[in-house]
């Protein structure tokens, strides 16, 4: 990669605008990322709070999930089918990847 | 090795918790045995083991990840950056979703406001998983926690959301650093790929071909299975799901996932009676 990379910069073309551009991205980006544990911390949560932030893990799966899925089609909603058997009786993530993404390949050539 | 543990006191209120931090010997046999209505948390780790095991596992994933950065290469010279701009952006900003639409946003003269505005809005949701990280990241030190969350990418967060819940094994600590080695193998997937995207881009193709663009969709199912807990999650898992979806019709970018979470975190907080 490294061999690839100084092959292909013979001269790397750097406009100062663009660099701009993403140091202000990057302190955003960190910023959203540290945000929400950085309040935590300083917060005392009441738990009543708990119980909300606590319901966060899988409200996040399935709110990315949703739209996923809704829009997909017979394809990804087979494949999605097929991973949630193979999570549930593997417990492997692993597994559960390739045979999802295997099927989808497959049924995308089917559908 | 080093371990970080906090010195057990439950009645600590769970923000003193990582002010109080010490750090031990590897042995303690006389461990003081905890009220049952401890909280479930497991005691923390930030070894070199962690990381490694999260590199190791995230492999398979960051391959996904790879199919993204290829993507972004290609989208990211057509939109007039070069292969040293698009670079620099993959290894600083590390946000896949953002970076593909600030790319698709590139204009000439460029327009700044927006870019960093919808940079915001599509991130926002990493504030609300780095907060669902908070049980296990309480118990790091700010350099650990604040460093890992650098590498922090949907993958490798639900990766480690199935590690440290499923971490009170055999007594053995919570693998702290496993978003740091799985995001260092995210990291580099997407900075190798985005060059590749870059530079060769037009010759590969297209990655959906491979399945790539389900592998993201996928890791959430398997996550999903891990994460319910029967009939209790029924109710904010609905909440989300059709706050999402709805909110994917009206909103930009990603706030879906955002309102999504909100929701249902407002549905459990009302439904709460002690």
């Amino acid at each position: 990669m490294v061999a690839l990379a100084t092959a292909s910069w013979p001269e790397p073309r750097l406009n100062p605008l663009v660099v701009g551009v993403i140091v202000g991205m990057v302190v955003l980006t960190y910023a959203t990322k540290v945000g929400g544990l950085w309040v935590l911390r300083r917060l005392e949560v009441s738990e009543r709070v708990e119980a909300g932030l606590s319901i966060l893990p899988g409200a996040i799966v399935i709110a990315f999930l949703g739209p996923e899925l809704v829009t997909g089609g017979p394809a990804e909603w087979g494949a999605a089918g097929l991973v949630l058997l193979v999570a549930w009786r593997t417990e492997s993530i692993v597994l559960a990847l390739g045979s999802g993404v295997g099927a989808v390949v497959l049924l995308r050539a089917v559908f | 090795m080093r371990r970080i543990e906090t010195d057990g006191q439950n009645t600590v209120p769970a923000l003193l918790h990582s002010k109080t931090v010490s750090t031990r010997g590897e042995t303690e046999p006389n461990r003081e045995s905890r009220p049952a209505d401890a909280d479930d948390r497991t005691d923390v780790a930030f070894t070199l083991e962690g990381v490694r095991t999260g590199f190791l596992k995230c492999v398979p994933v960051a391959l996904g990840v790879g199919g993204y950065g290829i993507a972004f290469g290609v989208v990211a010279r057509q939109a007039g950056l070069s292969v040293a701009e698009a670079t620099l952006m993959s290894a600083t900003v590390v946000a896949g979703a953002a970076q593909l639409i600030a790319v698709e946003l590139w204009a000439d003269p460029i327009p700044v406001t927006t870019i960093l505005l919808t940079t915001v809005v599509v991130n926002l949701r990493y504030s609300l998983m780095g907060a669902a990280l908070q049980p296990w990241f309480d118990r790091l030190s700010p350099t650990q926690a604040y460093g890992s969350l650098f590498f922090m990418a949907d993958e490798n967060w639900a990766l480690t959301m199935s590690e440290l819940r499923s971490s009170p094994v055999d007594g053995r600590h919570a693998r702290g650093a496993f978003l740091l080695g799985s995001g260092l193998a995210i990291w580099m997937f997407w900075v190798g790929s985005t060059i590749l995207g870059a530079t060769a881009g037009g010759v590969i193709g297209d990655p959906d071909r491979y399945g790539l663009d389900f592998v993201l969709t996928a890791v959430f199912v398997a996550l999903a299975v891990e994460l319910w807990e029967g009939r209790s999650s029924l109710v904010p898992w609905l909440g989300a799901f059709l706050a999402a979806v709805v909110a994917e019709y009206v909103l930009p970018g990603r706030w879906y996932v955002l309102v999504g979470g909100l929701v249902a975190a407002g549905l459990e907080v009302m439904r709460y009676d002690g």
